[in-house]
């Protein structure tokens, strides 16, 4: 009987997760009426109780992939992973206003190298209070603060430690996790709450899942605004990294 | 029909993630350069274009609007599948570098934003 139930779950995985995650937002929204009025958004619960899921599933398994580490529960990984999210953030874009994008693109353009420089100088300066002299060790970290992916692809070129490269990718996560949680709490004080600001927001922070996140949160509505600018950070990060910030870097220490 | 909608959002979708794959190799470096949000913008042309040549059936839409509705519960799958401990495990200097970058930035917004306001008006 339950091995019948759970080769039913393991061998229609996406499935069993389009219910696991539809009961998980059934139970945040109830959270969300029920304890705060409704003031914090149910799927800003969602998502912090999917991250507290993850870390309680990464602490047993000792795996990688939070939830999606648990056979029953693998689908979590197929419909959370890129391919469902890319897709779905091209999704938000239909209807989204033009007018918006061409009146504040280059704003938005130049917080993508903005928000790429200030992240690594933070994480740079970090590195450097931490011990560490190594220009190669200083940048990976640096490049690690602005995301989880620029980190190691900035380390492998440079030729960084796995030992480095493993704190640039433990940084850029904190980062991702940070702005899912924080967003909503600070939108308001931050002013995020119209298409302008979220173009700017998305290119400052660039973690493409922390944004998605942090906008679902806060007003789904900002979402295609956010995402668009957010999505060229990485690039833009895997660019300047190790080229001109690793120059930067070498020049001073 | 439903699968039209679905059809057109897959075709942005792939044209532009395979122009960012294209501008990644172009300017030397192992990433996909914005292929995402060269997809959004497609169709963000697109479907600002209403008039006879591009005018989508209501039916159609829901191809596109079903997706974009899934986006909420395609993110909560996203968080529940994050590597949390390995955030957690890089101790003390991973989690400050993280913390104090997304302080920074955050602190940048308002900033940033004032300049697209003086533009508005």
């Amino acid at each position: 009987m339950s091995e019948a139930f759970s080769s039913t779950l393991t061998a229609n995985s996406l499935i069993a997760a389009f219910v696991f995650v539809g009961l998980v937002l059934a139970l945040s929204n109830w959270i969300s009426n029920k304890f705060t009025n409704g003031r914090i958004h149910g799927s800003a619960i969602a998502i912090s109780l999917g991250l507290v899921f993850a870390y309680v599933a990464g602490v047993f398994t000792g795996g990688t992939r939070g939830l999606a580490d648990i056979a029953l529960l693998s689908g979590v990984g197929l419909l959370g992973g890129a391919m469902f999210r890319d897709f779905a953030i091209v999704a938000t874009a239909y209807g989204a206003d033009l007018n918006t994008l061409k009146r504040a693109g280059w704003v938005g353009a130049s917080s993508v190298i903005i928000g790429v420089v200030l992240s690594f100088i933070v994480g740079a300066v970090i590195a450097v209070a931490f011990g560490y002299t190594d220009p190669i060790a200083v940048t990976t970290i640096g490049a690690g603060a602005s995301t989880y992916i620029v980190g190691p692809v900035t380390g492998t070129a440079l030729g960084a430690g796995s030992d480095v490269i493993a704190l640039s990718v433990a940084a850029g996560l904190t980062k991702s996790i940070l702005v899912m949680i924080g967003t909503p709490l600070v939108a308001r004080r931050i002013g995020l709450n119209n298409p302008s600001s979220a173009l700017v927001y998305g290119g400052l922070m660039g973690t493409t899942s922390g944004v998605a996140a942090g906008l679902a949160a806060t007003d789904p509505k900002l979402v295609p605004y956010g995402a668009m600018t957010a999505t060229f950070y990485t690039g833009v990060g895997c660019l300047l990294a190790p080229s001109v910030l690793y120059l930067l870097i070498e020049a001073i220490l | 029909m439903v699968i039209y909608g679905v059809t057109l959002l897959a075709a942005c979708y792939l044209v532009g993630v395979f122009a960012g794959e294209l501008l990644g190799r172009l300017l030397g470096i192992d990433a996909n350069v914005g292929g995402v949000g060269i997809a959004m913008l497609l169709l963000i042309i697109l479907s600002n274009l209403r008039d006879e040549r591009f005018h989508l059936k209501p039916m159609t839409e829901t191809g596109v609007t079903f997706w974009s509705a899934m986006y909420i519960p395609i993110v909560i799958a996203m968080a529940a599948k994050q590597n949390v401990t390995g955030a957690l495990s890089g101790g003390w200097m991973a989690i400050l570098a993280g913390t104090l970058a997304v302080t920074a930035s955050f602190a940048m917004i308002p900033v940033l934003a004032r300049f697209t306001e003086v533009r508005d008006e």
